[in-house]
């Protein structure tokens, strides 16, 4: 038997019931999302069950929602079964003032510097990770880039002029 | 920022009486700049801590600036050795934004780009690991060919590295002969070249005793890694995109996935060079598909995405709509959310596009195989020798674009 | 059945500086023959951080030869170069990096950026992407292009020789290139 987006759902909801919300398909591939608290609850749930064995994480990433106020960083995961071919996103929403996620590196090894790459880009900070550091930036850097309030260029350059630019 | 750059030792290493040796961002065996600080133990390796981050461009960020038209030169540089399959997996994850249909005939033009891409990429690792073992011969027998691909990309798009091949919807313009004449003399000339640089390397008895047991990994802890791509497929797992997720009319096509058994470094060779024959066959498929199709056709009928020719924007007033609003980024992009995936030379190259439906992206995150599985170098190299440390980190092609970007 | 041996008849030689000559011996100035002879034996070593590194290997491969200009070793450590090719994009992280290695190397030392975002950061306007070496090292020859063909990059390195040849052997005691080392932090 194939695995169904609806079988995804379905057994889902059984376990988690209210939890999980806003369940979408963009472009055929099933998308939720679920409380903070309860992230790798669901991430072992999808790897130990016979039928979903989402065994894979191809995908951690977050996102800035400025204007969601109260749930501004989102923390995307993508996960994937080999034998059947399907693809999972799951979403974690949590606050800009204590952006606090527990970590996925004992489901997962390869979550290591993903979200050591979220972190860096955008604050979020992963509980329980073995090394929580900067890893693309250098590490004096005080801010987080890749959050929307903060411009693209550096600031202090002399040699290019903003206005033949066109910012 | 300037001040001088320094090293911690690693943890408990002076209680331990272990060697600490900076592999540095500036190395000739690194190729690329990532610094791997070896705990060693004599000659043999304890530890391996890996910084990267040297060549960081803060390609997410920009990509939330500029129009999507704008963001292939920019995929451009991830993965460079390989830069049309980039190319090709962003406009195909905007085409899926879009709802684009391309005609078949761009779809195998583009099937032919990407495993020439694909080829060149192995050809660099698979010379670069016989430079790394001390056989500098092939490498320049290899480039040869690399040359010859420059060469037809320059016929198709007009420039050899980043080359910014097509656009969303097709190809900005049809493949001259001249192109077809020299895909035709590679795959004329490159089988001799593979054959000879085989008869070099694959039974050399110093590059199998160098090779052999360097950097194994198994089946599970390389799934758990996030490895993909060859290095995935030399360690047993049958995974590629081109077949689990086709794209770009790649189930027309007849090839098989070679796929290792202990995933050291030997393997991974064997795996790329058997990549590199099957390429081979793809492009002459191709090639005889093309015959039985019109050739007239290069790009998809989207005038709303795709720039419509110069002589109708001077004549006709819809061309000259259409021009001005895909050229000031004002073309209704639908908002929407997605994941889509290709298969680069290194593993799965995905695309997390968010739209909110302006003219730049909302969100767009690279999912790079080289930045995932560069993790399991530590567990790879732990209790080998500083040798057999650099042939794995050079077998595992990681190419620092894309580990950064 | 091996290919028949093959001869290159065209070989260009190294043009003898002007001099007087004689039975057995050529009388010329130190200047012209220093600077003949270290144009032509330059041992670069190629600082390669990314697309650039790739046209670079290109341009070293044999068909875009840089070894017939006399760069045959490519010195892969500071000490023992002349000429610094700094090809690809350093970021902030790199900076330091790259002003150690400039650093270590030893007097007479040129330094060659190749590629846009040496020169001055290239595409890259951000955060992260220093604006041109020249932030924090001197540069003599600036090779553009994104990534430049190899025939640009081997311009580049001509231009270099010509700058090799042409150097007065007090020029690295001069007040003006203490000035221009001080005002790069570097003593």
């Amino acid at each position: 038997m194939s695995l169904t987006n609806d079988y995804i759902k379905q057994r889902l909801v059984e376990k988690f019931g209210e939890e999980l919300t806003s369940f979408e398909e963009p472009f055929g591939l099933l998308s939720f999302t679920a409380p903070a608290a309860l992230n790798l609850k669901v991430m072992q749930f999808l790897y130990d069950e016979e039928e979903l064995q989402f065994r894979f994480l191809t995908d951690l990433t977050a996102v800035h929602y400025p204007n969601q106020v109260g749930a501004e960083l989102a923390v995307v995961y993508h996960l994937y079964n080999f034998r059947e071919k399907v693809r999972l996103r799951l979403k974690i929403f949590v606050p800009v003032a204590a952006p606090k996620v527990f970590t996925a590196t004992k489901l997962f090894e390869s979550a290591n510097w993903m979200e050591r790459e979220s972190y860096d880009f955008y604050g979020v900070e992963f509980v329980g990770h073995p090394n929580l550091k900067r890893i693309l930036n250098v590490d004096e850097m005080t801010y987080f880039p890749m959050r929307k309030e903060f411009p693209l260029e550096d600031q202090t350059r002399v040699d290019k002029d903003d206005e033949m630019f066109g910012r | 920022m300037l001040e001088q750059p320094h090293i911690s030792l690693p943890q408990g290493s002076i209680e331990k009486q272990t060697t600490t040796l900076n592999l540095g961002p500036t190395h000739p065996a690194t190729h690329g700049v990532f610094q791997n600080i070896l705990e060693m133990d004599g000659e043999r390796l304890v530890n391996a801590e890996s910084t990267v981050g040297y060549i960081h461009r803060a390609f997410e960020k920009i990509a939330e600036r500029r129009p999507y038209y704008q963001i292939t030169p920019l995929t451009d540089r991830l993965n460079y050795c390989s830069a049309p399959i980039n190319n090709m997996g962003w406009h195909l994850t905007v085409e899926k934004l879009l709802g684009v249909q391309t005609p078949k005939r761009v779809d195998y033009l583009r099937v032919i780009i990407m495993e020439l891409a694909r080829i060149t990429d192995h050809l660099i690792c698979n010379g670069v690991v016989g430079v790394d073992t001390g056989a500098f011969t092939g490498f320049l027998y290899l480039m040869q060919f690399r040359e010859l691909a420059y060469e037809i990309y320059e016929e198709v798009c007009g420039s050899r590295l980043t080359t910014n091949i097509g656009r969303i919807g097709g190809f900005e313009r049809n493949f001259t002969p001249a192109a077809f004449q020299k895909i035709e003399k590679f795959l004329a000339g490159f089988p001799k070249a593979l054959k000879e640089f085989e008869t070099l390397m694959t039974r050399n008895r110093i590059f199998v005793e160098r090779t052999t047991g360097v950097g194994p990994i198994s089946a599970e802890r390389a799934m758990n890694y996030g490895f993909t791509g060859p290095n995935l497929r030399a360690a047993g797992v049958d995974y590629d995109v081109r077949v689990a997720h086709p794209y770009s009319s790649y189930e027309d096509f007849e090839f098989s996935i070679p796929v290792g058994s202990t995933g050291d470094c030997y393997d991974r060779y064997l795996v790329r060079n058997a990549e590199m024959w099957q390429s081979l066959s793809i492009i002459r498929q191709a090639m005889d598909k093309l015959k039985s199709l019109p050739d007239d056709v290069y790009h998809a009928d989207v005038p709303a995405y795709y720039l419509p020719e110069k002589q109708d924007v001077y004549t006709k007033m819809e061309a000259l709509i259409y021009h001005f609003k895909i050229i000031m980024g004002e073309s209704d992009i639908l908002p929407g959310e997605l994941y889509n995936a290709v298969e680069g030379a290194n593993g799965e190259l995905g695309f997390y596009l968010i739209s909110d439906g302006g003219r730049s992206p909302y969100r767009l995150h690279f999912r790079r195989p080289c930045f995932i599985y560069y993790q399991a170098y530590p567990e790879l190299v732990k209790g080998a020798m500083l040798s057999d440390a650099i042939i794995c980190l050079s077998s595992l092609n990681l190419i620092a674009g894309e580990l950064d970007a | 059945m091996a290919r028949p041996v093959q001869f290159n008849e065209k070989v260009k030689m190294v043009e003898v500086p002007k001099g007087y000559s004689g039975e057995g011996f050529f009388a010329t100035t130190f200047d012209k023959a220093i600077g003949a002879a270290r144009k032509n034996s330059i041992w670069p070593l190629p600082f390669a951080t990314s697309c650039c590194g790739i046209e670079f290997m290109a341009t070293a491969a044999s068909h875009y030869d840089l070894a017939r200009f006399g760069a045959e070793r490519m010195a892969f450590t500071p000490r023992q170069c002349d000429l610094l090719m700094v090809m690809g994009t350093i970021a902030k992280k790199m900076g330091p990096v790259l002003r150690q290695v400039y650093l270590q190397m030893a007097e007479p030392r040129w330094v060659i950026a190749v590629g846009a975002c040496a020169c001055s950061g290239g595409v890259f306007d951000t955060y992260s992407v220093l604006q041109g070496i020249d932030q924090v090292i001197p540069v003599d020859v600036y090779v553009p292009g994104c990534p430049p063909r190899p025939e640009a990059i081997l311009d580049g390195f001509m231009r270099i020789q010509e700058l090799v040849g042409q150097e007065s052997l007090r020029r690295r005691h001069s007040d003006r290139y203490k000035d221009l080392m001080n005002s790069y932090g570097i003593q």
